[in-house]
């Protein structure tokens, strides 16, 4: 049975672009690998927290939407808990009001994108 | 001297013509509520951060439990803060 999900995480400031980059890309592999399908990513950039986590204000904010197995989700949990770079994270599920929302957040995203290339 | 059983107040009382709450998800067919959007939720706090009773907001309670979960999940990925002073 395959599920939607949306994971959010922070990796910490002390990181370089490219490095984040690095996190990103071994998420993204690790949750294909596992049999996960990607649908949607975002990079929300440098954001300032609400609270200091880990004595950090600052965090790079990354989201990652896809369908899979719910087995998947505790084998990335654990690789996220390992990870020292990631400083927070959180596994959402999405239910059939979700899923309706976040295809309406991602075409409105699209026509916004489109309009700044005009 | 003022006759007549006309009654004066040093202040007029005001007539408080109550307006009726609503809820605003009912109201504007919103279905989800997204944690990712700490602006949106931001209505639903006071200034200390906590979530604002429903008698306040005058949202449904089906709702309010979404809210109440969407604000906790906002404030797990800091984007909403647990405790905080002054916020608007």
């Amino acid at each position: 049975m395959l599920n939607q999900y949306e994971t959010v995480f922070i990796c910490t400031p002390v990181l370089s672009e490219p490095q984040v980059k690095e996190a990103v890309k071994k998420f993204r592999d690790i949750i294909a690998s596992h049999g996960g399908d990607m649908i949607h990513e975002e990079s929300w950039g440098m954001k300032k927290l609400a609270y200091p986590i880990q004595k950090k204000s600052t965090g790079f904010y990354h989201m990652f939407e896809f369908k899979a197995d719910p087995s998947l989700i505790a084998k990335v949990e654990t690789e996220f808990r390992r990870d020292e770079r990631i400083i927070r994270f959180m596994t959402v599920k999405l239910d059939k009001y979700a899923v309706e929302y976040s295809t309406k957040r991602k075409r409105l995203q699209k026509e916004k994108t489109e309009k700044k290339e005009d | 001297m003022a006759q007549g059983s006309e009654i004066r107040y040093l202040t007029p009382p005001s007539v408080e013509i109550k307006k009726k709450k609503y809820c605003r998800f009912k109201k504007n067919g919103i279905k989800y509520v997204d944690y990712k959007d700490p602006e949106f939720l931001k209505k639903f706090l006071n200034e200390q951060g906590k979530i604002l009773p429903r008698r306040i907001t005058g949202t449904s309670l089906k709702y309010q439990r979404k809210v109440g979960q969407a604000i906790k999940r906002a404030r797990q990925i800091a984007l909403l803060p647990f405790v905080t002073d002054m916020m608007k």
